[in-house]
């Protein structure tokens, strides 16, 4: 089937809603080997030990619980999906209450207003004393934006006080009942790994044997934390406590969720953004094994079967007939020509910075440096499609899922079945790749809108890979322009820079969010993360950059680093230019023009040393520099590219230099810049969702090309400790590598590539 | 009804013939290590061994499996293979190199990986840096890359030490 829309010669099959393919359980697929199986032992691992092992497991707090078999389940309230959090946050509550992290046992947490995320609203965090806001700020927080969300890279900054706080008040109520039982002074005790001990006298008791009574000890308000020295895993690179599980296909994603009697849904949305289902032919699949009914669902049909094969393929070949709506004749093409349109009209401007008198001096100047930068849609493309797994009953409601917004699934589970939130259950599984993607909750309205009406039975609905790519909220495009006066010395005297892109949040809060925060936060969270990330760093006397709001009725979302994916490369690659233009080293320029801003200086000076920056380089080869803030980490990165005879573009190397502050987990830190270096250099050199006719033109890989182990560049990471803050580090590497990439290709051939992707424009290969 | 061997023991499932051999691992045996990523064979996500070779699960009909022997993920340590370090759950040399190099992140691409790496040292013991490129062509939305060639590298040397 092709063009807009699809319509059917007879239409009296044709229905809404709800429609029965078969009235029997069906029979098939039955599983007769002889193999014992039990696809649910990982599931264990999903359940509160709480529930599983009362009188066994005694929680001493919202994260930590106390097992009489001397281990200790620590409560994770942040979604694992890579970074590490599993890892990193039990490091920080094991070191102050003393345990030995072979003995923790690791399980997400439910939801709850005790996991709210303090940091994704309050993100400077000192290192001496953590603090996330001020009490007002947090009581603000608490209470209207109460989020238990992973995203904006707040894991550790967040946790780098509740999960030590955790582990301290802990430790004090073990160190209390311990003094009671033994009969001594508190002062007279301390802890040894899982143990109170009296060192005077040589008495221990272990946690497990005291938890009961610490249980009944006044948990204290604000703990005194351990001296820095006494810790023994943070700051120190600590293998993952995943990786055993994700090397033997026991960790238990939300796709391998299996539950008993579990029926399987597959989706058919509406292809076209804002199209509109008219109904589906159900009789043209009725007969095919093992299909169940046909539910609508939002954004389109799901197919539900008695296995996902089979409901795929009913899925596939069921006739559907949908209105495309007032995006039929949208494309990549027509989105750019509006974004021109509004630039050049400068309607619905906001201005994010703005000092001396830029357009006096440009009226002024005879030398002007312009350039137009533009970047393409994303995908996310995790490598676990969409899914979800839901249970309904007439008083419960289960949901199985890796989500990166526990709490906005639990929304949606209250708003379709209209249960009470006290009999609403969200089991957060890991999640095969996040990177923003997993802060929407479509996949999980969805499989709920599924459950609710075949009620007593779970239903796991998964999308292909071709509605995953199609479906996506995607990373908006863009499209910047850059004029600029250089002083007598070739420093800039004035810069103006203009950009049109969506409004992102203001997207994310309408599908998300409640009527409050919805009107409290869509635009004012867009203009304050738009703004950091397109913030012009270096020295100009006479400076403007306006952000130009283009709207389109493609879905946007947040992408791995937001906005910095696109303010880093625009600001990066423009700052390059002016250099060049200047015939100035670009080290020595950015050094020039960064005098009153020592971190980020420190950054640069340490990746141009690591990378050997002045060193020559053979012919065909180039080397680019960018240096880039955000999330509350500094950046930056040198890339060095060979350019083929035939333009094949090919990395090389990336010297990265980081200052995150606090280190928790060295390893950690140096994977997720491998890993978020790897994500931009896909998007820089291959990533781009066109449009044509409403709907998204790539379905799966092979057009949606990502970088492959044989195209990944040597990647050195050296990390830095500067300033007394802490910052993120699952987003940080992405923004800077794109316009090192597109500043060492101007090295290496003295082209400026001032479009994304790169592979496959003219004169460059693959 | 199609019978097969999985990790050492005989199995037989009543699917259609063209069922993605994929989907009968995870749905009608429940062995869910083994993933779903493209449905195209392009991310390599569901690769296991199939008499010792590599293939790509998602667009394998079931009915080519009559009579071969299957390991999945699950069964890689215990098959008694030329790199497992022993019987039983015992991990195989490249799963054991895999959390030496802390490989792994979200995870979800792994078991496809290293069943990718574990049938290229079967086939060539001590692969070189363009070997491994021409061999490991699975997709790692992590971006694991870099240390997925590290373990492989330590996997073939664990392998020739024993």
């Amino acid at each position: 089937m092709s063009g807009p829309g699809q319509k059917f010669p007879d239409r009296s099959g044709l229905t809404r809603r709800g429609f029965l393919l078969s009235g029997a359980a069906a029979g098939g697929g039955l599983f007769l080997g002889g193999l014992v199986t039990d696809g649910r032992k990982g599931l264990a691992g999903l359940r509160t030990a709480r529930a599983a092992e009362a009188g066994t497991s005694i929680p001493l707090d919202a994260r930590i619980t106390v097992n009489t078999d001397e281990t200790v389940t620590i409560f994770v309230p942040r979604a694992e999906m890579g970074q590490g959090v599993y890892t990193s946050l039990p490091m920080l509550a094991a070191d102050e209450l003393d345990v030995d992290l072979a003995n923790v046992r690791v399980e997400a947490a439910p939801v709850g207003k005790v996991y709210v995320n303090y940091a994704l609203f309050l993100p400077e965090v000192s290192k001496a004393d953590g603090a996330t806001g001020d009490r007002a700020e947090r009581w603000l927080v608490r209470s209207f934006l109460g989020w238990q969300m992973t995203g904006g890279s707040t894991s550790v900054r967040d946790a780098w006080r509740t999960m030590r706080v955790a582990g301290a008040a802990a430790r004090h109520m073990l160190i209390g009942a311990a003094a009671a039982e033994m009969d001594l002074p508190v002062s007279e005790l301390t802890t040894e790994l899982g143990f109170v001990v009296h060192r005077a006298s040589g008495r221990r008791m272990s946690y497990g044997s005291l938890a009961a009574a610490a249980a009944e000890q006044e948990p204290p308000g604000n703990p005194r934390l351990r001296d820095a020295s006494e810790y023994r895993y943070i700051g120190r690179p600590i293998p993952r406590l995943d990786a055993p599980s994700k090397t033997d296909g026991s960790a238990i994603f939300g796709i391998d969720v299996r539950l008993p009697g579990m029926a399987y849904a597959a989706v058919r949305h509406v292809p076209v953004f804002g199209g509109r289902l008219v109904g589906f032919d159900g009789a043209a699949i009725r007969g095919m094994p093992g299909l169940d009914r046909v539910v609508e669902v939002p954004g389109g049909i799901a197919v539900v079967a008695d296995s996902y094969w089979r409901a795929r393929r009913g899925a596939d070949a069921l006739p559907i007939e949908f209105d495309p709506g007032p995006a039929r004749d949208l494309s990549s093409e027509t989105i750019l020509a509006q974004f021109r349109t509004d630039l050049d009209s400068g309607r619905r401007e906001v201005s994010l910075q703005d000092r001396g008198q830029p357009r006096d001096v440009f009226d002024a100047a005879p030398i002007v440096v312009d350039a137009e930068y533009q970047v393409p849609y994303l995908a996310h493309a995790t490598m676990e499609p969409m899914n979800c797994t839901a249970l309904v009953t007439d008083g419960s409601c289960e949901v199985w899922i890796g989500t990166q917004a526990p709490d906005f699934v639990e929304d949606a589970a209250a708003r379709i079945t209209g249960l009470p939130r006290e009999r609403i259950k969200v089991h957060v599984t890991f999640l095969g790749g996040g990177f923003g993607r997993r802060l929407e909750t479509d996949v999980a309205a969805q499989a709920l809108t599924v459950a609710n009406q075949m009620k007593g039975r779970p239903v796991k609905l998964v999308w292909s890979r071709e509605e995953d790519m199609q479906h996506d909220m995607y990373r908006p495009a863009a499209l910047s322009r850059f004029r600029a006066v250089l002083d007598g010395n070739g420093l800039p005297l004035a810069v103006h820079h203009r950009f049109a892109t969506q409004e992102m949040f203001k997207q994310y809060a309408e599908r998300n969010l409640g009527f409050f925060a919805r009107t409290a936060v869509g635009s004012v969270a867009d203009q304050r993360e738009i703004g950091a990330a397109t913030r012009w760093p270096y020295k100009t006397p006479h400076l403007r950059v306006d952000w130009v709001k283009s709207e389109a009725v493609v879905p946007v979302g947040n992408w791995r680093s937001v906005s910095h994916s696109f303010g880093a490369f625009f600001n990066e690659v423009f700052i390059d230019e002016l250099a060049a233009a200047a015939r100035k080293d670009p080290v020595e320029y950015r050094r020039a023009l960064l005098q009153a801003q020592p971190r980020r200086r420190a950054v640069l000076d340490e990746v141009a040393r690591r990378a050997d920056w002045r060193k020559p380089l053979p012919p065909e080869w180039g080397r680019g520099i960018a240096l880039h803030e955000s999330f509350g980490s500094i950046v930056a990165q040198v890339a060095e590219v060979r350019v083929g005879p035939d333009g094949a573009i090919r990395v090389e190397r990336v010297v990265c230099a980081v200052d995150c502050g606090e280190v928790i987990n060295p390893d950690t830190i140096e994977a997720q810049i491998q890993s978020a270096i790897v994500f931009g250099l896909s998007a820089a050199l291959h990533g781009e969702i066109t449009l044509r006719d409403g709907r998204v033109t790539q379905r799966n890989f092979p057009d949606y090309e990502v970088l492959r182990l044989a195209s990944m560049p040597r990647i050195e990471t050296v990390i830095l400790r500067g300033g007394d803050t802490i910052g993120g580090i699952g987003e940080v590497g992405t923004p800077p590598i794109a316009p090192a990439l597109v500043n060492a290709i101007f090295d290496a051939t003295g082209r400026r590539l001032r479009t994304l992707p790169l592979a496959g424009q003219e004169g460059f290969g693959a | 009804m199609i019978s097969f061997i999985l990790n050492g023991a005989a199995v037989t499932v009543d699917v259609e013939d063209d069922t993605p051999l994929l989907w009968v691992l995870r749905d009608t045996i429940g062995l869910t290590g083994t993933k779903f990523g493209c449905g195209i064979g392009a991310c390599g996500a569901c690769t296991v061994h199939m008499d010792g070779r590599p293939v790509r699960t998602c667009v394998l009909p079931v009915e080519v499996a009559e009579g071969r022997s299957i390991t999945t993920i699950e069964g890689l340590g215990s098959t008694g293979s030329a790199g497992s370090t022993g019987s039983g759950d015992a991990r195989h040399a490249v799963q054991q190199a895999w959390i030496d190099a802390q490989v792994p992140q979200c995870g979800y691409c792994q078991s496809g990986m290293i069943m990718a790496a574990a049938a290229l040292l079967d086939a060539n013991p001590d692969p070189s840096d363009a070997d491994i490129d021409a061999a490991i062509t699975n997709i790692c939305r992590c971006g694991t890359y870099q240390r997925v060639r590290t373990a492989i590298h330590a996997a073939a040397r664990a392998r020739r030490v024993e």
